[in-house]
Formats: C-alpha cells, sequence, structure tokens
C-alpha cells in the first residue's frame, strides 16, 4: 500500500484513493495520419518497464479526479516526486524527504 | 491424570482446572494454559503424522515455530484449521483435533503401508508437474485425505470481524524485554506508540525463564514495567495480536485474536481485528527462534527444543518427559537441564558437541553433579512413539564425523539446541536482504529499506542486558525520527544475573556411524518431511540456487513456512555445493508470518457488504412484481418479469413479443450519464468519438464509437446535445465509470487548452424505455406539452417537456428497433413516472421486460454489446459499423491513426456476422467455437466463435451473432459448431441483421 502526493489536493492519501494510468511523458506524434508505422507503433506500444526510477501517471479517481506525474521506484517502491502535468519533476525530489528514506536507521 | 504437572509454580492457575477433548479423548488442564502445555501435562505423545511418510510426530516447541502440532478447533462455521497447538489458549470445552493422520494419528495407514515413502522422494512436486496434468490431479487427492492439511469450514462464518486504520509514532513489534523496554522509552518522548505481540500476555522469553532481572525475578520486572506501560496514555496495548505483515511505505497489518481464547462459540463481541497501521517508524523486537539439531530419527516424539522444554517447566508448570538428555552445541541450554534438575526430575546426561565448554553454567552443572559428554553428539534415537534411548558417539572438533565408539543413554526426553535464529521475517517484507553472521550463526536483518530498526534477538544479539540497551536505544531513535524527544536514553539496563558464555559451535548436521544417504531419516523440515539426504540428493542433480532446492523439496513450503528448518537446511546444502552459507543466500520470507484468518482480512465487508449494491429508483417496484435479477457492475437490473409458474424462457418470449406486438416497457436508468458542458466540448467530442458531433445541433442525438489509440472498439452510446455547448453523452451500463476517466485523461494530459468539463450525472435521472408501436399511444395519456407526432419529433431527436406532471427530457432512441420514447426524469420522481406510465399503458397491455429481452431484441436487429460482441480486437469495420467512421474530419480522433494499420486492413479479420441454425430450435451456446470441417483432426482451424445467442420467438428460430474469419464475404456458407458434448451443430452464416432490415420500424 503505497502512500501518494496529490499535487492538486496538496496531500499525501492512501494508494486506494488513486488509480495508475501508465507511463507519464509519452508524446503523442502531433499529427497522426503522418506518423510513419514505426513511429505509431512506438507510441501505441512501446513502454519502458524499468528496474527502478520510473515516470508514471496516476488519477486521483476518488478525490480531485486530476491526472498527475509521480516518480516512482520499482523495486523499493519509494515515491519520490509527484508533479503537476505539463511540469517537469524538480532536480531535487520535493516530498521525497517526506516519505521515503529520511531519518537515520538503526 | 495430569500426570506431568507440578504442583505448583508457573503462570498457570493451579486452582482453575479446564476440560477439553483433543481427537475425541477428554482431558483437564488449567487455566493458563496452550493447548500444547495442556497436551504435555496429560502425557499424550503423539500430536500428528508426518506429512510424507505418516510418522508419528509430537510438540517440539512452544511457539509459532511448531511444526508438528497442528490442529483443527471446533466444527461447523466456526472451526479453525492449521492452528499450532502451542498458540492456542486453552479454554473450557475446547474441542481440537490433528489436521493429519488418517485413520488415525495412532494409527496411521499411509505409514503401515509405507506407501508415501515409495511415491513422493524429493523432487516429487517437480517431477509430478513435468508430467501430465492429470496424474496431479489424482496424487493431489489422495494427498490431502492421507497427510491431512486442515479442512476450510463449508458454512458462513457466524463471527464478526473488525478492521480499523490506525496511524502511529512508533509501532513496537514484539513485547519481550527488548520491545518493552523500546516502547518504554518511545512513550517518555510522547509519541503515539502501539506495542504488538503474538502471545497472551507480554514478557515474551521473560515469560519462560527462571532468571533474574534487577535483583528481582523476572516476573516481578515484567510485571512493574507493563503497569508503567499501562499508565502511558499515549500507548495502545496490543496482546494476542501477530504483526503477520510488513508492507510498503511503513504499513503494517496486525491481527488482534479478541474472543478466541474465550471458546469457539464467544459472543461476546468481535472475534479479531485487522489493525492496518501506517507507522512513522517501526521497532523489530520480534526474538528469536532455536534451532533444533539434525540427527537420526530427530523427529521421534519426545525430541524438543530446550528453549521449550524449560519454557513449559517454568511457564505451565510441566514436566513433558521423566529422564532428560539434553543436547546442545552452546551454553544458552544448558539452563534447560538446570530447570529440569530443580524441578526433581532426572537429568540423564548433557551432550555438548563443543571439546571443552567452561561457562559459568557449566560449573553449576557440575556442581550438580550432572553427566556431562564434551565432543560428543546425539546421532539417532531409539523409538517409534516415544523416545527410550539416544546413541551417543564421540565427534572431530569440526563436528563432522565420528571418532569412537557409540553408547546408548536410556531416556525419554531429548531437549536439543542448535542455537538461535533471529525472527527476521517482518525484515524481510519489506524487500531487504538478509545477511549471514558467522558471529550469530544465522541470518541477521539486512539494511534498512524502510523506516525501521531491529533490536535485541531479532537482529542476533543475545543476552539480557545487552538486549535491554539495544530495545531502549531502539525505541529512543525511533521516536526522534519521528519527531518526538532528543533520542537520549534514559534508561539504564539493569544487572541482569547472565552466566559468562563460551562460543557455540555451528553444528547444523551431526554425523552418523553410516553416510546421509543411507543413514536413518535426519529430518530438517518437520512439516514436509524434509531430510538431510533429500537436501543432499537436490544437491547431486544439479540444483544449486537455493530457490531451485527448496521447491524441488519442499524445504520451508509448510505452513511454518521452515521457522525451525530452514537455516540446518541451507547449511547442508552449502556444504554439498561446497560453498559458504553466505553464499548460498536464503530463501525470502512473506507475509503471513503465521496463518491469518480470511475473516479477519475479510471484515465487514462480506455478504450484502461485500460489494455496493446499486439500486435504480424504481427497484422496490420491480420487486414487488417479482423480477428475477441480473448484476450489471454494481447495478442491480430486472432481468426478467416471470408471471407465475412462468420459466424464463416463457417469460422472455412473452415479453419479447409485447414489444413487438404493443408496447414494453424497461428501466434504462443504469446506463451511464455524462454531462458535458463548455466553448470546446463539441471539439472535444469530434476527437474521441469516431463521427462528426460539430454539426450536431441542440434537440439532436446522434450514436457513435469510441476507440482506443489502436482502433478497437472500447464503448458506444448516443450523445445529445442539449444546448449550445452543452451535451449529454449516455455509455454503457458497465462502461460509465472508465469512460468518465478516459475523456479525463485526455482532456487533462493531451488537449488541457480545450475549454470542457464533464460531470457524472449516471444517478441524477431515472429513465423509462416505453418501446413499441403502441409506444406514442401509451405517452401521449401523461404528456401534453409535446408534439409526438412522427413529423414533429422524429427518432434521434430529443424534446424537454412534462411527463405525469415532472419535468422530463424525452428522446427518441432505440435499442429494440421499435418506436422508442426513453422518458429521462430527475431520479427522485423515477418510480412516480415509471407508475404513471405503466397505468397509462394498461390498455395496450404494456409489458415490463428485464435484460435477457432488451438482448434478445437487440440481438434480432444486430445491434452489438460493446464486451459482449467485442474484445477489445474488433475495429467498426470489423462490426459492419464503418458507417459509423467519419471519413472527412479534419482532426484525427483517437483510433483513426490506429485504423489505418496494415492488421486493420486484413481480409481474414473476424467480422462480426449472424448465425441460422439449420435446426430453428437449436440454441448454439455462447462461445462456442466455429470450424469449416467437424471431421478434420484435432486441433481443428478455428474460425471464430459465437458471441451472442438466443431465441426469437418474433421470428420462430434461433438466433445468434459471431465472429468469424472474413465472415463478410462468406454469408450463405454453412459452418459447424463442434460443442463439448460432442454434438456438432451446423448453421449458416448470414446478416448479423435479422429483423426489419431496413430500419422502417423505429421511424414511424
Ligand atoms: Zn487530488
Amino acid at each position: 500500500m503505497l502512500q501518494i502526493y496529490c499535487p492538486y489536493c496538496k496531500q499525501t492519501r492512501e494508494e486506494e484513493e488513486f488509480s495508475y494510468a501508465g507511463e507519464a511523458h509519452i508524446k503523442r506524434p502531433s499529427d497522426p495520419q503522418a506518423a510513419s508505422d514505426k513511429e505509431w507503433g512506438d507510441y501505441l506500444f512501446f513502454r519502458k518497464n524499468p528496474r527502478g526510477i520510473h515516470h508514471e501517471m496516476w488519477q486521483h479517481s476518488a478525490g480531485c479526479r486530476r491526472y498527475f506525474n509521480v516518480i516512482r521506484n520499482t523495486v523499493t517502491y519509494e515515491v519520490l516526486e509527484s508533479y503537476p502535468m505539463g511540469t517537469s519533476p524538480s532536480e531535487q525530489p520535493a516530498h521525497a524527504a517526506t516519505i521515503s528514506t529520511a531519518g537515520e536507521l538503526q | 491424570m495430569q500426570i506431568n504437572r507440578l504442583a505448583s509454580g508457573g503462570r498457570v492457575n493451579h486452582a482453575k482446572p479446564l476440560n477439553f477433548s483433543f481427537n475425541g479423548k477428554r482431558y483437564q488442564g488449567l487455566e493458563g494454559d496452550t493447548l500444547a502445555s495442556a497436551l504435555l501435562a496429560n502425557g499424550v505423545n503423539v500430536v500428528g503424522r508426518s506429512f510424507k511418510y505418516g510418522r508419528p510426530r509430537g510438540i517440539v516447541g512452544h511457539g509459532a515455530e511448531e511444526p508438528n502440532a497442528i490442529v483443527q478447533l471446533g466444527s461447523g462455521a466456526q472451526t479453525i484449521p492449521n492452528l499450532r497447538a502451542t498458540q492456542v489458549e486453552l479454554y473450557e470445552g475446547l474441542e481440537a483435533r490433528s489436521v493429519s493422520g488418517w485413520p488415525s494419528v495412532d494409527y496411521d495407514l499411509m505409514s503401515v503401508m509405507g506407501v508415501f515413502k515409495r511415491m513422493l522422494p524429493p523432487g516429487f512436486y517437480y517431477k509430478t508437474f513435468m508430467r501430465p496434468q492429470k496424474l496431479w490431479m489424482t496424487y493431489e487427492h489422495f494427498i490431502r485425505k492421507a497427510a491431512g492439511l486442515g479442512s476450510a469450514p463449508v458454512e458462513a462464518d457466524v463471527d464478526s470481524y473488525d478492521r480499523l486504520n490506525q496511524h502511529c509514532d512508533v509501532l513496537v513489534v514484539g513485547a519481550g524485554p527488548a520491545g518493552l523496554v523500546a516502547a518504554r522509552e518511545a512513550a517518555r518522548s510522547g509519541a503515539r506508540v502501539i506495542i504488538a505481540d503474538e502471545q497472551s500476555e507480554f514478557g515474551g522469553s521473560l515469560l519462560g525463564a527462571s532468571s533474574h532481572v534487577d535483583q528481582q525475578p523476572a516476573a516481578d520486572w515484567l510485571a512493574q514495567i507493563v503497569q508503567e506501560l499501562n499508565e502511558f496514555a499515549n500507548v495502545q496495548r496490543l496482546p494476542r495480536s501477530t504483526v503477520f505483515g510488513y508492507y510498503d511505505h511503513n504499513f503494517l497489518a496486525i491481527v488482534e485474536r479478541r474472543t478466541d481464547h474465550l471458546g469457539i462459540s464467544a459472543e461476546s463481541g468481535t472475534r479479531q481485528r485487522l489493525h492496518r497501521v501506517r507507522a512513522r517508524q517501526v521497532v523489530l523486537a520480534t526474538g528469536a527462534i532455536e534451532r533444533p539439531l539434525v540427527f537420526a530419527h530427530n523427529d521421534v516424539p519426545g525430541v524438543m527444543l530446550a528453549s521449550s522444554v524449560a519454557t513449559y517447566v517454568n511457564r505451565y508448570a510441566v514436566l513433558p518427559g521423566n529422564k532428560l538428555l539434553l543436547f546442545t552445541s552452546n551454553d544458552d541450554a544448558y539452563q534447560t537441564a538446570i530447570n529440569w534438575h530443580k524441578a526433581g526430575r532426572e537429568v540423564v546426561a548433557v551432550v555438548d558437541s563443543r571439546m571443552a565448554p567452561g561457562g559459568d553454567l557449566n560449573q553449576i552443572m557440575a556442581d550438580l553433579n550432572i553427566q556431562l559428554y564434551c565432543g560428543h553428539g546425539v546421532i539417532e534415537v531409539v523409538g517409534k512413539k516415544r523416545v527410550k534411548a539416544a546413541v551417543i558417539a564421540p565427534l572431530s572438533v569440526d563436528g563432522s564425523s565420528i571418532i569412537g565408539q557409540t553408547l546408548r543413554l536410556d531416556c525419554d526426553l531429548v531437549a536439543c539446541s542448535g542455537g538461535w535464529s533471529p525472527v527476521i521475517h517482518l525484515s524481510s517484507h519489506t524487500g531487504t536482504r538478509p545477511q549471514w553472521s558467522d558471529q550469530v550463526v544465522g541470518f541477521v536483518p539486512g539494511e534498512s529499506v524502510q523506516q525501521e530498526r531491529s533490536a535485541g534477538a531479532a537482529r542476533g544479539t543475545y543476552g539480557l542486558t545487552r538486549c535491554l540497551e539495544e530495545g531502549a536505544a531502539a525505541g529512543a531513535k525511533a521516536a526522534l525520527a519521528a519527531g518526538f524527544g532528543d533520542g537520549v536514553v534514559e534508561f539504564t539496563a539493569p544487572g541482569a544475573d547472565e552466566a559468562s558464555q563460551e562460543p557455540q559451535q555451528p553444528l547444523f548436521l551431526v554425523p552418523h556411524s553410516k553416510p546421509t544417504s543411507r543413514a536413518p531419516s535426519q529430518f530438517v523440515d518437520f512439516q514436509l518431511d524434509v531430510t538431510a539426504a533429500g537436501i543432499e540428493l537436490a544437491a547431486r542433480e544439479g540444483y544449486e540456487s537455493v530457490e531451485h532446492v527448496k521447491r524441488y523439496t519442499a524445504l520451508g513450503f509448510g505452513t511454518d513456512q521452515g521457522k525451525l528448518g530452514n537455516i540446518n537446511g541451507l547449511a547442508i546444502l552449502s556444504k554439498a555445493l561446497g560453498q559458504t552459507i553466505a553464499e548460498t543466500g536464503t530463501t525470502i520470507f512473506r507475509p503471513s508470518y503465521t496463518p491469518t484468518t480470511f475473516g479477519a482480512i475479510a471484515g465487514r465487508d462480506v455478504q450484502s457488504l461485500f460489494d455496493p449494491e446499486r439500486y435504480t429508483s424504481m427497484h422496490r417496484w420491480h420487486e414487488q412484481q417479482g423480477a428475477h435479477w441480473e448484476d450489471v457492475g454494481q447495478w442491480k437490473r430486472p432481468w426478467y418479469f416471470p408471471k407465475p409458474g412462468e420459466s424464463m424462457h416463457e417469460a422472455v418470449n412473452r415479453e419479447c413479443l409485447a414489444v413487438r406486438n404493443s408496447v414494453g416497457m424497461l428501466d434504462a436508468s443504469t446506463l451511464g450519464k455524462i454531462d458535458i458542458q463548455g466553448s470546446d466540448a463539441a471539439e472535444f467530442l469530434n476527437r474521441v468519438y469516431t463521427n462528426g458531433y460539430l454539426k450536431l445541433a441542440a434537440g439532436k442525438c446522434r450514436y457513435g464509437l469510441m476507440l482506443k489509440e489502436d482502433g478497437m472498439v472500447f464503448d458506444d452510446g448516443v450523445t445529445a446535445c442539449l444546448a449550445e455547448n452543452h451535451y449529454l453523452m449516455f455509455t454503457t451500463t458497465g462502461g460509465a465509470a472508465g469512460v468518465l476517466s478516459w475523456l479525463e485523461l485526455w482532456h487533462q494530459t493531451e488537449w488541457p487548452e480545450l475549454n470542457v468539463f464533464f460531470t457524472s450525472a449516471t444517478d441524477h435521472w431515472a429513465t423509462a424505455t416505453i418501446t413499441g408501436p403502441n409506444a406514442r399511444k401509451v405517452l401521449e395519456k401523461v404528456c401534453d406539452d409535446i408534439d409526438l407526432s412522427a413529423d414533429a419529433f422524429k427518432f434521434m431527436d430529443w424534446r424537454d417537456g412534462t411527463v405525469a406532471d415532472v419535468a422530463a427530457r424525452v428522446f427518441r432512441i432505440s435499442f429494440t428497433g421499435e418506436l422508442t420514447f426513453e422518458v429521462n426524469v430527475p431520479a427522485h420522481h423515477g418510480r412516480h413516472v415509471w407508475e404513471k406510465l405503466y397505468e397509462a399503458g394498461q390498455e395496450f397491455d404494456i409489458t415490463p421486460y428485464g435484460t435477457e429481452t432488451m438482448h434478445v431484441l437487440r440481438a434480432e436487429k444486430g445491434f452489438i454489446i460493446v464486451g459482449q460482441d467485442t474484445d477489445g480486437s474488433m475495429t467498426p469495420q470489423d462490426l459492419n459499423m464503418g458507417w459509423v467512421v467519419g471519413k472527412n474530419k479534419d482532426f484525427s480522433f483517437i483510433g483513426h491513426r490506429g485504423l489505418n494499420r496494415e492488421d486493420c486492413q486484413r481480409e481474414d479479420r473476424k467480422q462480426l456476422v449472424g448465425l441460422k441454425t439449420l435446426d430453428p430450435k437449436t440454441v448454439l451456446p455462447e462461445g462456442a467455437q466455429i470450424v469449416v470441417d467437424p471431421s478434420q483432426p484435432l486441433p481443428m482451424a478455428m474460425q471464430g466463435h459465437v458471441t451472442s445467442s438466443y431465441y426469437s420467438a418474433h421470428l420462430g428460430h434461433s438466433i445468434a451473432l459471431a465472429v468469424v474469419k472474413g465472415g463478410h464475404k462468406r454469408i450463405g456458407e454453412t459452418i459447424h459448431c463442434p460443442l463439448a458434448d460432442g454434438r456438432s451443430v451446423p448453421a449458416e452464416i448470414v446478416s448479423s441483421v435479422f429483423y426489419d432490415p431496413q430500419g422502417d420500424r423505429q421511424n414511424v
């Protein structure tokens, strides 16, 4: 069970309020009809599926219903940052400190 | 007769006997007993039969680690399978039975026949799965019956369970000495603390100890600190509570057993509670489990863990035998022999694998005149249903070989200790890899990846003083990390009376005079009968990865997850592979730590609360009419309305004919409705639908298909233009939520510049569909402000007006092919308007119908149902609906480019057609496969399948929709549907429109 920060509600909420919506920052060809089969195929079917840092979209479906971007580590499930649609992640993940590796251990 | 019970002492109430039964026999125990301690008090040796070989098994441990004493409690609705007798608190009237042993634990047919030993060599599962699956089914049935895995209750659970969502600053897992002081330190800082422990009372190892803390008996020190914790208002104490899973982002699940200890039929409230805890910081003080020693016939009842023997003596006043032999590789276990001696029974000998042990306890042993065999090991135990004697032999310095004559010592109890294994299960749940420590001789928690730290024996720290120090420090640090206190420990560990100890000897397999492969069975995993020879065999057969060996041998696969056997098994494997244990690594523990009931996990989400049910405002009316129901998503929709004595078939035929010949009415309130507004609403619709919406005028409706980007149909429905920049979109009942999210996704991610807003309006409106040749006549009686004439109110128009004195929107759209008016009114007026329409329709014998009739009528017209006739791989062209696709739209609508892909142009794509069986009465089953030649050899070349199939009363024959490869060009061809029962049904490919192909009837 993840905790996810909604950049619109400005709150960290339980995963069950959210729906996963696939990989983020996939650009739709601006003129689909002009796109080659290869370009269209890449857009349509190919996804990164990385081991580690992944940029993905979530919808706050039981909240404000806004879509936003999340940086999540697919190995540790840490949520490193949430940021609004149409923006770029910050250099220093803003919300990482509240939910991941802060505090000294042992 | 509690032959093994001491007259006094322990934490049991000697004045309060409790009656219970085990495997049908009656016994007496004491308040404070577990089922296991009570059985031992009564001298019950055999409590189960082993999984593969059917060998008699006795109680080995005293807690979660117990592999053998697995019982089923009670019967009927409240029975619980697979409980460890060591964790079942005794209560008056308790009834338990072994889950294993057939026909009984005392006479096990399997062991007499020796069947399983031949049938189940190591690798059995693996090899069986490699064979045809049929054989596995045969085995499985046999194994379950014979080996016994407990039986699940077949009746509904009558108890109630609760679920709590909680937050805390510091969660302490385990209330042994380290956990208790950790909780106290954290509590002092003001942090909100939860401390949970699986036992009935706090204290952990101190409950079974005879030691002193701070110059007072351990029990007194314990009472004092528990009292202190009680006084903190910011501490929640959870005894009888197992933290069984550690999940992402410091989310932990705890099951609290509230009434199980009071008896199966407790009527005193919630039986169990699931605490879902989001903890800022966690302290894992889960302790350690003693490791058994592996020698020949080490599974004979009477071979137990040394600490368990001590616990039974000290905590339960039970002496589980008469003549004790202690076998150890460390000093710690000596305490057991001393306790036994002081309790007044004979210690036959202490056998220590080390050459020259010399700790303080050693001296006490000598003072008590206990016989000590150094540099020796028990290589075999004699006895079948109880230990009769132990065979010991001198061992080499490294414990790997026998270097002299064996000696037989008579005894009936062998307490053994191969050191301790930290309980790292919860730490493992977080995803960190356990680390092997040569010093601890065990795996310790890996580097923390969540907000947690381990303390005390859970991280391999032994010795009471050090555990207390570490616990206190962990509590203070956890509080600080959560934002409380200063991290400084206020507490100085009291001097516990600890004896000096010599290093333990790693001893994972005691040698036998014969090589392991030919020695009598040396058990590693008692629950699944995994032997040292079996593990060596796996290594010889080429298995190197510990994960593969686990699956090959079943080591650690039992309900105990190998709590006792894992380390010995890994060590034996490592030796066979010629590598270190660190190199071999360990398998990973996963939740649950101990089995958890479904009841606790389900909580109140059962029966009618399992899933929300959605009712339309006409629901009660349908109920009163005797509707049978169909679940559509969460909606309850009338399926059909049978008259007294009518079968479903008869009712549906009657309903269908009523619509075709006069008039019917359908509750269509469940259709998804999305209100769309904004200056770019039309442009947006134009992009998400295949057809054009820019020219749709107010008062008009249009049917559209929605595609995914790959060109495949994913929803359909009608959209009405309510006014300029204002639309109402109808979606399928099941697709409503998904379509709304889809629209929002495109608006928010691709086209945020469009000014458009979406609001779900599904529940705001109730819809009564009036359909049939007499529909206009019915509506006219209750609506006088809309001109309902064919010329004024055309097909695919909608009008505002008043129906039965209620403001209404009336749509002329049709899913039956007949003249249809869909009357939409605000939901709270739904039943009133429905009843008025029903009343108005009486003279035309208006017939309410359900979803089944709706399906038949639409299939007669060849109208698709998305999700039934489509499966995510159908294009509009496949559905013969190319007419819905706008050819000249400016914007490349969603799915447009996808349709241009080569694959979408293939002529042999599966295409929607109709099927008419040659025998008009035969109704094909939906899902039936279609072939050209039914006599071809298997596997047959599939041509497609049936998607919808009904009997049409109006047409007088069966009808079916199907998808067939290149079907549009195969009209007239005869195909065959081979069925599971051996029949093959011939049918002709026809047009998918069976009725009124010109669509005249809906336009009248
Ligand atoms: Zn939000």
